[in-house]
């Protein structure tokens, strides 16, 4: 056996290489940005402790105030969209796969299924801005150039380029469910349809919680695919600005707004607090219900 | 849940054949569909990168003959792009990001399962919670860190941030593989007098699937990241392809077989790379988030 001391020098030893590269250069920059969120940036003069300022202006200043909250409604339809296709589609994909129909081709579908989630956000783009050109395209309308389709649109780029996550979780969970419970409830004379309903789907359920969550986190950290479309200032007017967008253009700045660091601290600071308050309620309340569920 | 071990051949799995019933008919057409929707603009891309620009536009859905095949795309992608270049700086970052995840996550893992002290706990927790940071809200002092220590524009910044990316869900992951190694060996390994370091790599032959399965997950976000390259290594010489095919679409807008040249270019070796290694991807991703 080895000595307490030893257990301790020994795991310090092989943990500190990982450990120090995840502070450094994720842990610490989240904590500074949340400290530089609560300063004025002077250049040569250093930086001067300002308390809330840079949030009373990113939440009244008239455009900077109505272009974040016009964000968050955004990026918050963006995650609906997501949770709303993404998921039966990931579903019924995942059931498919595992109906016991497929025999050797199982693998195969599979793996064609998921080359989307593979592709860059360039290629996703660039391919169904090809596919829906008004010009040439299959529709014949700009559903991208009209304020009220553009969003939606986007949204359904990523779906398709994203199913095959879900796909992923709830198909690695199906092959999970006992053998001996589906050919059980098949000698009852329980068929495909009725197996899958009453033995299946209560048995993967605890995955739904897990795909939601993971989808939150991912929308909220959105931005390649709407900055590869429409740059950083969304258009049309703003109508696919999300939170990743918006913040990209706080720190960075674009053309008619100068780039801010202190207030793009703060930003990134009430983005990381959405994310962590859902993640946080989730993680009590709903993990622990549907674990007494899982198996 | 515990996620099934898919790194084990489908075939042997389910080796029953079964007749061409009404549902397994079904099932195959609804699957066919789905298979069609998910690789069929990415066969309209290759196929038309292959074709002059009069046949893209007379047809776009039709293969190329002899008459409209065409390779001019991909001549003057190298000629005007900055492909090769791209290439090996994505390549240099992807591969070092998944050496240094890998080596540095299963260090780790191996300790956090061997040395079961309170502390051990505590830090496999603050892993656990790194696979839900955001990080990229930590951009403008990432920016002023590689300012300040002069690896600002250098895929040096690229590794070290991906590095930090990937580490949480491949230490995560590695503990699920090394909980399964039996005690015995290990403690076998120790009664001859092995060193611990010496332990670990007679046990790491037994958490192979669990490497790979690290490497196939370490390798798609970071090959195809757009966000660090933009703000952290940004200059033409160290553009990866993600970023060079999107300002090369953006300069280009009008040469359709140049463009479909660049993005077949961009996207053609992972999805390679995915399809020999789509098994322990997908393995990796159920196991080690559904912790």
């Amino acid at each position: 056996m080895i000595s307490p001391a030893a257990a301790h020098r020994n795991l310090l030893l092989f943990v500190l290489p990982a450990l120090a590269v995840y502070l450094v250069f994720a842990v610490l920059p989240l904590a500074t940005s949340i400290v530089m969120s609560f300063f004025q940036t002077n250049g040569v003069s250093g930086d001067t402790f300002v308390g809330l300022a840079n949030y009373v202006r990113l939440f009244t200043h008239p455009t900077i105030s109505a272009r974040f909250w016009n964000a968050l409604l955004n990026n918050m339809q963006y995650f609906a969209i997501h949770l709303i296709v993404e998921v039966p589609m990931g579903l019924l994909l995942a059931a498919l796969l595992t109906s016991g129909k497929l025999a050797r081709s199982e693998g195969i579908y599979r793996t064609l299924l998921f080359i989307p989630a593979t592709l860059s956000v360039v290629i996703v783009g660039f391919v169904w801005r090809l596919i829906i050109n008004p010009l040439w395209g299959l529709v014949g309308f700009p559903l991208l150039g009209t304020e009220s389709t553009a969003l939606t649109t986007i949204s359904l780029m990523s779906v398709w380029q994203y199913f095959g996550i879900p796909m992923v979780f709830l198909y690695s969970a199906l092959l999970a469910v006992p053998n001996e419970l589906v050919e059980a409830a098949n000698i009852d004379g329980a068929g495909g349809w009725t197996t899958f309903w009453k033995i299946k789907f209560p048995l993967i359920a605890p995955q739904f919680g897990l795909i939601a969550i993971l989808t939150y986190i991912w929308t909220f950290n959105g931005f390649d695919l709407v900055f590869a479309l429409n740059g950083s200032a969304p258009g049309p007017n703003y109508s696919t600005d999300i939170l990743g967008t918006y913040f990209y253009r706080t720190f960075f700045g674009s053309s008619g707004q100068l780039a801010d660091l202190d207030l793009g601290a703060a930003v990134a600071t009430i983005i990381f607090l959405t994310v962590l308050l859902v993640t946080a309620v989730y993680f009590w309340l709903i993990q622990r219900r549907l674990k007494s569920y899982s198996v | 849940m515990s996620a099934p071990d898919l790194t084990m051949p489908v075939a042997r799995r389910r080796p029953d054949r079964e007749p061409w019933t009404l549902e397994r008919i079904i099932v195959h057409a609804l699957l066919i569909l789905f298979v069609l929707l998910a690789i069929g603009p990415v066969l309209i891309v290759i196929i038309n990168s292959l074709k002059t620009t009069p046949a893209i536009f007379d047809g776009p859905f039709d293969l190329p003959t002899a008459k409209t095949f065409s390779l001019e795309g991909y001549k003057r992608v190298f000629m005007r792009g900055n492909f090769i270049v791209n290439y090996r700086n994505s390549l240099i970052v992807t591969v070092t990001t998944i050496v240094l995840t890998v080596v540095l996550s299963t260090l780790a893992a191996f300790a956090l399962v061997e040395y079961r002290v309170r502390v051990a706990s505590l830090l496999a927790g603050l892993f656990v919670l790194g696979i839900m940071l955001p990080i990229r809200l930590g951009t403008i002092p990432l920016i002023q860190m590689m300012l300040a220590w002069k690896l600002m524009d250098t895929l040096a910044a690229l590794i070290l941030v991906y590095t930090a990316m990937s580490i949480p869900i491949a230490v995560t992951l590695m503990v699920t593989y090394f909980q399964t190694v039996p005690t015995d060996l290990k403690e076998a390994a120790r009664m001859d007098g092995a060193s611990e370091l010496r332990t670990f790599w007679i046990v790491l032959p037994l958490v192979r699937p669990g490497l790979a399965a690290v490497a196939a997950l370490t390798m798609l976000p970071v090959w195809n990241d757009l966000w660090f390259p933009l703000i952290l290594a940004p200059s033409r010489q160290n553009q990866t392809v993600t970023l060079g095919v999107q300002q090369f679409v953006g300069q280009f807008m009008n040469d359709y077989p140049a463009l479909l040249a660049a993005l077949t270019l961009g996207a053609v070796p992972l999805v390679l790379l995915f399809t020999l290694f789509s098994r322990q991807f997908i393995s990796g991703l159920s196991k080690g988030y559904s912790k």
